[in-house]
């Protein structure tokens, strides 16, 4: 009890001592852009009411989803062909590294003009971002499946689909995950931006409204909101990890143990 | 009738930017069903290479491998594998207990059969309560028991074994021989094991392969006579065991200077029964 305490400790401590940091900055500050931390918290639950959590935050959540499952699926499956063929390895890594140079943002006037500007042009803006760090990890996790493994895998039969989900993606998943973890905050940013752009509802329509109407502890909420939802996500993502990752942690920890 | 597995003029020669490296050069034997032969060498020899090639897994450049009279020329089913690096061996995401029965599923066997082949086999390797531990919480050893009992599990013609045991400390290889000679003597398996320790291969194995420095022929065949019933303390102290040891370390020696082997390979050969030196 006493160390669930403390470790309890440890987490809460340094946000505390932020807030209460950004508490005493801003307490008599008569900057209308900067108001104090005080005003800001009294606004938050007037702001985001249950109504508002369904009409903007709920909508960001269900494009980032989309977005980032697309990213995942694609960026896994391409990966796995590009990492498992020399050829077309040899073929594809020119152009790869050309598109992944590209910044997602830079795409959104273009996409519109596709995929027009409802949810369809925001889940692909956000799932093109994210799809290079799946997809260049999940080439180098396929490549670097052990030269032994494969070989076993081999002299007992296990090829094909067997061989795929029972030796290459597990082998792969710890950069497999690696590249989803970083595709997370890439996905984030990209659901703001896109909402920037031509939107009507969402978190980061919302932000850019208060700020154009001066709402300015009403935008401070807003950014508040989106710390909170990448938080949310950033546990939620390694939650999963802890489990599906749960033998590669456990053989990194034995390997330290006996070097 | 003809030999379970019948290796004839194996030839393996590497090649790849500019260099002709000759692996293996002419290499002739068969194993019959139920022996246990061991392969000993100088290090460096082309074991692995050879063993790859019976295996299915290297395509050798010349020459042919026959299992039950079929030609290998893939992985073939009858064959089992027990790889020198037990850690990479086994799948490191899958329990023990998955990791025996994963080659049984792409077999098709029924989830009872599947279930009772692994008891059995981890049950034999004295692991039964070690099905649900994951393969890194286990000694080196151990884990190497894993690997043979995923070996039996999947119930082969022949077990091919690549220097199972050059990774552990010495007292687990010696637990690890007993084991590997009892199961043999209990299930009547058919095993080639591939060594570089002299005294490894006379205490386990029935017939004796010496082989030369690379490129790898046969430099003799040498039958053990020891008795069937071995054990640590009193077979390795033997004379006649000191006898078959010093026959093959000379063997050895010699094909690590080179010189031509004094038999003529294809003869199985009688070490010759000396006085023993009792000064």
């Amino acid at each position: 009890m006493t160390r669930f305490l403390l470790r309890l400790a440890f987490v809460v401590a340094l946000p505390l001592f932020l807030l209460g940091l950004w508490w005493l900055a801003s307490d008599d500050s008569t900057n209308p852009f900067w108001p104090p931390l005080r005003t800001i918290l009294t606004t938050f639950p007037d702001v985001w009411t249950s109504e508002r959590l369904r009409a903007d935050v709920l909508p960001s959540v269900l494009r980032l989803s989309a977005g980032y499952a697309v990213a995942a699926v694609a960026g896994v499956a391409v990966g796995t062909v590009i990492g498992s063929y020399r050829r077309v390895r040899a073929l594809c890594e020119p152009v790869l590294e050309f598109l992944r140079a590209i910044p997602a943002p830079v795409l959104i006037p273009v996409i519109m003009l596709f995929a027009g500007i409802g949810d369809t042009m925001k889940i692909t803006v956000i799932a093109s971002g994210c799809v290079w760090p799946i997809l260049l990890n999940t080439v180098e996790g396929v490549r670097a499946v052990d030269p032994v493994m494969a070989e076993t895998a081999r002299s007992y039969g296990i090829t094909g689909a067997a061989r795929l989900r029972n030796v290459v993606l597990r082998s792969a998943s710890p950069q497999i995950f690696a590249g989803l973890r970083q595709a997370l905050s890439i996905a984030i940013i990209l659901m703001v931006i896109s909402e920037m752009f031509a939107a009507s509802n969402g978190l980061g329509f919302t932000i850019v409204q208060f700020q154009r109407g001066f709402a300015v502890p009403d935008m401070w909420t807003g950014i508040l909101v989106l710390g909170l939802l990448g938080f949310a996500l950033s546990v939620v993502f390694q939650l999963v990890e802890r489990r599906v990752l749960g033998w590669y942690h456990g053989l990194r920890a034995s390997a330290r143990r006996s070097p | 009738m003809g030999a379970l597995l019948d290796v004839s003029g194996l030839n393996k020669v590497y090649e790849g930017s500019g260099r002709r490296v000759e692996a293996v050069r002419d290499l002739t034997f068969t194993v019959e069903s139920g022996e246990l032969v061991c392969l000993v060498g100088p290090s460096g020899c082309g074991k692995t290479t050879l063993l790859k090639c019976v295996g299915g897994l290297l395509a050798p450049t010349a020459g042919q491998v026959t299992l039950s009279g079929r030609p290998v020329s893939g992985p073939p089913p009858g064959m089992a594998f027990v790889f020198q690096e037990y850690g990479r061996s086994l799948f490191p995401w899958m329990r023990v207990g998955d990791n025996v029965e994963l080659p049984l599923k792409q077999k098709g066997l029924s989830k009872s059969r599947r279930g009772e082949l692994v008891d059995d086999a981890l049950r034999s390797v004295g692991l039964a309560d070690a099905a649900g531990a994951y393969p890194w919480q286990l000694s080196g050893g151990m884990q190497q028991r894993v690997a043979i009992a995923r070996a039996l599990a999947y119930e082969p013609e022949i077990l091919l074994m690549d220097e199972p045991f050059a990774a552990v400390d010495a007292q687990t290889r010696a637990d690890l021989e007993d084991l590997v000679r009892g199961l043999w003597r209990e299930r009547g398996i058919t095993i080639l094991f591939v060594t570089h320790d002299i005294d490894e291969a006379v205490y386990l194995g029935e017939r004796v392969l010496v082989l030369s420095g690379s490129p790898t022929v046969v430099r003799e065949r040498l039958r053990i006579d020891l008795p069937a019933e071995r054990d640590q303390l009193h077979t390795r102290v033997a004379p006649r065991f000191a006898e078959l040891r010093t026959h093959v370390y000379e063997q050895i020696q010699a094909a690590k200077r080179g010189t031509p082997a004094p038999e003529p390979s294809d003869r199985i050969v009688d070490v010759e029964d000396r006085p023993v030196d009792k000064s």
